[in-house]
């Protein structure tokens, strides 16, 4: 499904160039929910979101089902974009726009015409739940339903892919976890893939199938989701489950006092 | 106070209006033009054309720095060559819209540099064009802001609108130098300045009840 080789990235500091991603090689297939884990600054933003080019990788080579993504410019870029939704950590909703004519406005771009916009706006915004605010502007909402208007753009194209750029990191965890229970809903209703990145153990603990840990704009580790609990490999990896350990030990340090041992 | 007042007063005060309505059109569209341009042109933008980023904002500054009553004396071959005449209210309309265009550019610029990069990158992400990204996001997007600075700029033309009145141009300007300090008429001349406060004070009551609702509609909280 998607099929990244050999790709990389740097950037151009004032104190010279940064390598971003080293060389990466991804394979992610079709109808699953793929997570990359790393710590802030690993590049796992920078990968991301080279996958719809909103970054220009230096070399290497990015395909996605049939587009290869890497070679395309102008229209045929922008039409491949429709096709793969995003969403972000802070929305980036239009504060002018209505529920509605947020969601419609992909479709607007895309050329369809205006009576089947109202249907498509309609049915999906029912299903991510938020039929009755269509007429709301983005200040009106809570975080969790601007993701969810979020969501609903993503996928109004019917896109193949979604890529999640920290989309819960602005969530508390309640609502952080209604929102990965949508996007499981939605992977299975509509077989949809999902790239995700970000930096918190319960996201891929939660949604994810398999999994990548980026260090320093390299995949250090990458295999199913239980592999890293199990046996983390990488540094990274050991550090995350790590605390997620350290954790778990005091809490059952504090529950075995509670019983009275 | 004697009884050629009111009809004075109000035969500048329609040159005046006119000037005003038809140099904001003008210059709202040029300095549209221009603003758009400076932005979506800038380091990494959707039409990122560093040259021509340069060359539009070396012209803006360059008319500028020219004092507008001296502007108005070098565009009068234009307005001759576009209207037929160089004097009169509609002649003056040449040298104001181009005069106060680079200033309103420069007004929408900063209105459209507050829209955040991430709508942008959105609508990027949704494969929207970069004409797309302009009229329906980035406009939209800063039209609290724009209203506010047209609202500024408008009330830049009618200050200009007196200078021009001092040399030819007709309306309240004309009148106040023409009569209020060459006749010594004191109450021509209190009278124009009286007309030309709530003038202003009627364009910026009413740019801003327009840019507060737009904002009102879109942030309040029911």
């Amino acid at each position: 499904m998607i099929v990244v080789e050999q790709l990389t990235k740097t950037y151009q500091t004032t104190k010279g160039s940064v390598l971003a991603l080293d060389r990466i090689d991804l394979q992610v297939r079709k109808g699953e929910i793929f997570g990359v884990i790393g710590f802030s600054g690993a590049g796992k933003s920078t990968l991301i979101r080279c996958l719809n080019r909103l970054e220009e990788p230096d070399s290497g080579r990015i395909r996605i089902g049939g587009d290869d993504i890497t070679g395309l410019s102008g229209r045929r870029l922008r039409q491949a974009r429709q096709k793969i939704g995003m969403i972000f950590q802070h929305f980036n909703l239009l504060d002018g726009k209505t529920v509605y004519h947020n969601v419609a406005f992909p479709l607007a771009v895309a050329g369809h015409p205006r009576d089947r916009i109202g249907r498509r706006v309609r049915e999906i915004l029912d299903l991510v739940g938020l039929a009755d605010k269509e007429g709301a502007y983005p200040a009106q909402l809570s975080g969790g339903q601007k993701q969810r208007v979020g969501i609903a753009r993503a996928l109004a194209n019917d896109p193949d892919v979604l890529l999640s750029d920290e989309a819960t990191s602005a969530l508390d965890p309640q609502t952080t976890y209604s929102i990965l229970e949508l996007l499981r809903d939605i992977n299975r209703k509509l077989k949809l893939t999902i790239v995700l990145i970000t930096h918190e153990l319960e996201v891929l603990q939660h949604i994810c199938d398999s999994m990548a840990v980026i260090e320093n704009g390299r995949i250090v580790e990458t295999g199913p989701v239980e592999k890293l609990f199990l046996n983390p490999e990488s540094d990274t990896a050991r550090k995350f489950v790590g605390v997620l350990e350290q954790y778990r030990a005091k809490r059952d340090l504090i529950e075995g006092m509670g019983a009275g041992i | 106070m004697r009884d050629d007042l009111f009809d004075l007063l109000w035969e500048a005060l329609r040159e005046t209006l006119y000037m005003i309505a038809w140099s904001s059109f003008f210059s709202l569209l040029l300095g549209l033009t221009l603003g758009i341009l400076l932005v979506v042109t800038d380091k990494g933008h959707i039409l990122q054309a560093l040259p021509v980023q340069k060359t539009i904002s070396l012209l803006i500054n360059g008319v500028r720095s020219i004092p507008f009553i001296i502007l108005i004396v070098i565009l009068l071959p234009l307005s001759r060559l576009i209207v037929g005449t160089s004097l009169g209210p509609t002649a003056a309309i040449v040298a104001l819209s181009i005069g106060t265009a680079p200033f309103l550019g420069r007004i929408i610029e900063n209105s459209l540099k507050e829209v955040s990069g991430g709508k942008i990158e959105a609508a990027i992400a949704m494969g929207a064009s970069p004409l797309a990204i302009i009229f329906r996001v980035l406009i939209p997007e800063a039209l609290p802001a724009l209203v506010r600075g047209v609202t500024i700029a408008i009330i830049g033309i009618t200050e200009c609108t007196a200078v021009a009145g001092a040399i030819g141009a007709g309306g309240l300007g004309s009148l106040a130098i023409r009569f209020g300090y060459q006749r010594f008429r004191e109450d021509i001349m209190i009278a124009t300045v009286l007309v030309i406060v709530l003038l202003v004070q009627a364009i910026q009551l009413t740019g801003d009840f327009i840019a507060k609702s737009i904002h009102n509609r879109r942030f309040k909280i029911e």
